[in-house]
């Protein structure tokens, strides 16, 4: 078995990939918006992930966008649900206090679905990203 | 509370998350964060401008 290959990262230190963090990073990552970099003590970068997630999310709220439920039997509501549940937290807490209900009679409340489904679909590939930082594929 | 955007606007902002995002996610340095956040950024509202008169044309 090849024994794993130390990674090179900023200033010319030299780590080992980190299993624990591997694992928590994304988990924590899609939980909250941008805790996945906040606690590899990537600040800026989570914090503006955490700031953008988070903004998208909630002037979907704001414009009466509709998050999805999850058992519908419709296709197109079951990917809408597979966009939202991204959000991680941000869903349930959304769905636990009744947001999201949509508004037909608006147009642009349309773009609010749309905004919570990319929020969602931004915050995994931001979990994805701190999987990228843990296992030192990315500094 | 609600917020009533116009289209423009809202594909403005939807441009500048977006961008924040896929900037920090597929480059390795800041420079490059940079680089590819404003160039995702512009590919948008590019994109919104030429399908705005692609819609014109198509009305006229």
């Amino acid at each position: 078995m090849a024994a794993s290959k130390p990674n090179v990262q900023r200033a010319g230190t030299v780590a080992e990939p980190n299993a624990v963090m591997a694992v928590v990073a994304p988990a924590v990552g899609w939980l909250i918006p941008g805790a996945g970099h906040l606690i590899q003590k990537r600040w800026i970068r989570g914090l503006l992930l955490m700031v953008s997630v988070v903004c998208m999310f909630a002037i979907g709220l704001l414009m009466e966008g509709k998050l999805y439920a999850p058992n519908t039997g419709d296709i197109l509501d079951i990917l809408g649900f597979v966009g939202d549940i991204g959000s991680g937290g941000l869903y349930i807490v959304g769905k636990t206090l009744g947001a999201g209900a949509g508004n037909i009679a608006r147009a642009t409340a349309d773009y609010g679905t749309k905004y919570l489904i990319v929020a969602g679909l931004l915050n995994i590939i931001s979990a994805v990203d701190a999987y990228h930082i843990a296992i030192g594929k990315k500094l | 509370m609600t917020i009533q955007l116009s289209h423009f606007s809202s594909a403005l902002l939807f441009a500048v998350f977006a961008s924040v995002v896929f900037g920090i996610t597929q480059r390795n340095t800041p420079r490059d964060m940079v680089r590819y956040g404003a160039y995702c950024f512009s590919l948008f509202v590019a994109g919104v401008i030429v399908a705005g008169w692609a819609m014109w044309l198509l009305r006229h």
